[in-house]
């Protein structure tokens, strides 16, 4: 399976390659805007072909990403997948109550997070030794909150609320809590 | 001798309050309380800068929450609620050539809105009540963390603004639709219809075309007005609920959380605010393009009728897109996150992408355009919205939504950049166009100042949403402290820059002061004397 970080990789060469060419042309728009010359009538061709640019952009964006992103469509099929190891975590009062034994997963193997809470809404994350983020998911009172992941190589990782519980949640850390073995 | 003539009286001492007329000194008041209201705002957010980088140890984290909370709220209703309210409570008389339906009511607005924005952001200062603007179930009714009284007070300030919001959403479409005194009789309903875009989408099936009655940024301040009114519904139901929470606690009953689903209220909250975020705001800012793209150029707008188009689909996809904000939420239903969160939400790349592409046209076949204020300024928000609605819909992918929900990502390169770049700098355009009409031809009072002005805020905001977005990407989150100076420098770079946006507001904030003078500026709020209920005074 892909990592977190390889995704985030080619998303930033994406966004950069795009933001230095919209900043040229706008730059480029500014300065022939102010020029003594006479404009060609601007066809609707033109337009036309822009929106159906967008249309496909909008649409193949989504497709991509569900071909390419292992995680997308294990999260929208994991009713239908059954998990090698389930983790069942509660958190109430800023706090995460972890399984008593310690979290430990096998690469590849297909890990389902179980996360209920008792009193706010938290988030649940899991973070590299250097911060960057695994995943994260939403944990809302009264709700079922599961996530499948499959790992791909072998770490340590912290859990951190992602969502903010109030002034008390900043503290909601669990360092290296979840080893991923060969 | 000479600087302290002009502060007092205002570049040349062109500019004389007296001359001003009651629209003119409503638009105005309106414009110096948003103003004030971005001061807040901006120096809230240097603040917030700071503290990413170093904790400061008179500020403890609840106050920052306190802090964090206020913000966006003071930013959004304070600041560009009170901007735009009233640049379009002058636009829609001045545009339907017809007075206001009731400047007292206009007048109305922009009190409740200071004295609203000020309520709550005192009660957050006061007692620290920081559930975030989010309010997610059951945080803002935690009592084990934040005052009884502070949250009640913090709820009746929104509400107080919801409604002079009310005030403002009657004022608009009563003007479009009522025959003043001494008019000939309008059609008020078929008025109603074409700024809705009713009649247009009744065109479709009609053989015989009826021409649009109202002018197409009239149109767009219709629809966005719709946004808002729904909007203000929301909050006010919400603000109630809450409300209950809390008048139960001071009676000494602590109702139940678990009454409340956390999921539908979610739901709910989301479907709300989108209605500002993915509403209003690209509405608003899309008609506001079109305006000025075609008072600049002084041409017809390019694709007048997809522009039209455009506006009614982005107003029907403002109320199908929140599901994009639960994309994180396990349980929230596939096929919402998909249809809503990912499908609806790229139609805001078209919707954006065709206002974007008009305007550009539009002012392209002006050629050659002198670099004036508004133009350039008109071409930064351009720039701003063309950055952030691209990041947000990455975003807004359930792939990409796994690794990047709740990060410096979302409130960087898209929330900010959208915010400060693409809709402050729109704003800013419009502000530097209509100056001179409001102030009855008041000089500015340096041009190297606006040159200055623009230069910062551009590369300020951009700035600070990159760094931001970079740090976002190496997993920092956006809703938390860190102690241990992880996302050091990239939160060194994005303070540098947010102090540019600060510097740069600065700039403008003098140079509009020196150009009208303080004496003009208390001048315009005294009642006028000039009894009538025209937008501008009387050639003579």
């Amino acid at each position: 399976m892909v990592d977190s970080n390889t995704v985030l990789t080619g998303q930033t060469f994406a966004y950069t390659f795009y933001v230095l060419a919209i900043m040229l042309l706008m730059a480029w728009f500014a300065y022939k805007v102010t020029k003594n010359e006479k404009s060609k009538e601007i066809k609707p061709v033109l337009f036309y072909s822009l929106v159906g640019f967008l249309v496909l952009l909008g649409v193949s964006l989504h497709i991509i990403t569900h071909e390419t992103i292992p995680w997308k469509p294990l999260d929208l099929n994991r009713s239908d997948i059954k998990a090698d190891k389930t983790f069942n975590i509660t958190v109430s009062n800023h706090k995460f109550n972890l399984p008593q034994e310690k979290m430990v997963v096998k690469v590849n193997d297909k890990v389902s997070f179980n996360v209920t809470s008792e009193d706010l809404t938290y988030g649940f994350g899991l973070f590299r030794e250097d911060n960057t983020m695994v995943f994260q998911m939403q944990v809302l009172p009264g709700h079922n909150n599961d996530i499948l992941w499959q790992f791909d190589r072998p770490g340590v990782y912290s859990i951190r609320s992602t969502e903010y519980s109030g002034p008390k949640g900043i503290s909601m850390i669990e360092k290296n809590v979840v080893e991923v073995v060969n | 001798m000479k600087f302290l003539q002009t502060l007092m009286s205002g570049e040349e001492g062109l500019f004389k309050a007296n001359t001003l007329t009651p629209m003119q000194k409503m638009t105005l008041r309106f414009v110096v309380v948003g103003l004030l209201y971005y001061a807040f705002a901006v120096i809230e957010g240097m603040l917030m800068r700071v503290y990413q980088v170093t904790p400061i140890s008179m500020i403890p984290p609840n106050q920052y929450f306190a802090i964090l909370t206020a913000h966006p709220l003071v930013g959004i209703f304070g600041s560009t609620y009170s901007t735009v309210f009233g640049a379009f409570l002058f636009l829609v008389p001045f545009l339907m050539k017809k007075p206001l339906w009731s400047i007292k009511l206009a007048n109305w607005t922009c009190a409740l809105l200071a004295v609203g924005t000020f309520i709550f952001w005192f009660s957050g200062f006061v007692t620290h009540y920081a559930p975030l603007y989010t309010l997610y179930w059951p945080l803002p009714a935690d009592f084990s963390q934040f005052s009884v009284w502070g949250g009640t007070f913090f709820i009746v300030g929104i509400a107080v603004i919801m409604v002079g919001t009310v005030f403002f959403v009657i004022n608009i479409f009563k003007t479009i639709a009522y025959t003043p005194e001494g008019f000939e009789k309008q059609p008020g309903k078929a008025l109603i219809s074409s700024a809705l875009g009713i009649s247009g989408l009744k065109n479709l099936f009609r053989k015989n075309k009826q021409e649009h009655l109202v002018s197409l940024p009239v149109a767009a301040i219709a629809r966005g007005t719709v946004d808002t009114a729904l909007n203000a519904a929301v909050i006010l139901f919400t603000g109630v609920l809450i409300l209950v929470y809390m008048i139960a606690e001071l009676l000494g009953t602590s109702l139940k959380h678990s009454a409340v689903d956390a999921l539908l209220y979610k739901n709910w909250f989301w479907w709300g605010l989108d209605l500002i975020a993915d509403g209003l705001v690209l509405i608003f800012v899309a008609g506001t393009w079109y305006l000025l793209a075609t008072l600049i150029t002084g041409k017809k707008l390019f694709m007048e009728n997809w522009a039209r188009a455009a506006l009614f689909v982005e107003m029907v996809v403002s109320w199908t897109v929140w599901s994009h904000h639960l994309m994180s939420d396990q349980a929230q239903p596939g096929i919402l996150k998909i249809l809503s969160g990912e499908m609806v939400t790229a139609f805001e790349l078209i919707t954006q992408g065709l206002a974007f592409f008009i305007t550009l046209i539009t002012l392209w076949s002006a050629r050659p355009l002198k670099m004036t204020n508004p133009l350039k300024f008109l071409l930064g928000g351009l720039l701003g919205f063309a950055l952030a609605v691209p990041a947000g819909i990455m975003q807004a992918d359930l792939g990409l939504n796994r690794i990047l929900h709740n990060t410096q990502w979302i409130v960087g390169p898209h929330v900010h950049v959208a915010v400060l770049v693409g809709l402050t700098m729109t704003l800013y355009s419009a502000v530097y166009f209509l100056f001179p009409i409001l102030t009855n031809g008041a000089k500015l009072y340096s041009q190297k100042l606006a040159n200055f002005h623009f230069w910062a805020h551009l590369l300020g905001g951009i700035g600070m949403g990159a760094f931001m977005g970079m740090a976002g990407l190496k997993g920092m989150l956006r809703r938390t402290i860190y102690f241990n100076g992880e996302f050091n420098v990239y939160m060194i770079l994005a303070a540098l820059s947010g102090s540019l946006l600060l510097i740069g507001f600065l700039a403008f904030f003098f140079n509009i002061v020196m150009s009208v003078g303080l004496n003009g500026v208390i001048g315009i709020f005294m009642p006028s004397k000039l009894n009538t209920k025209d937008l501008l005074p009387q050639e003579k």
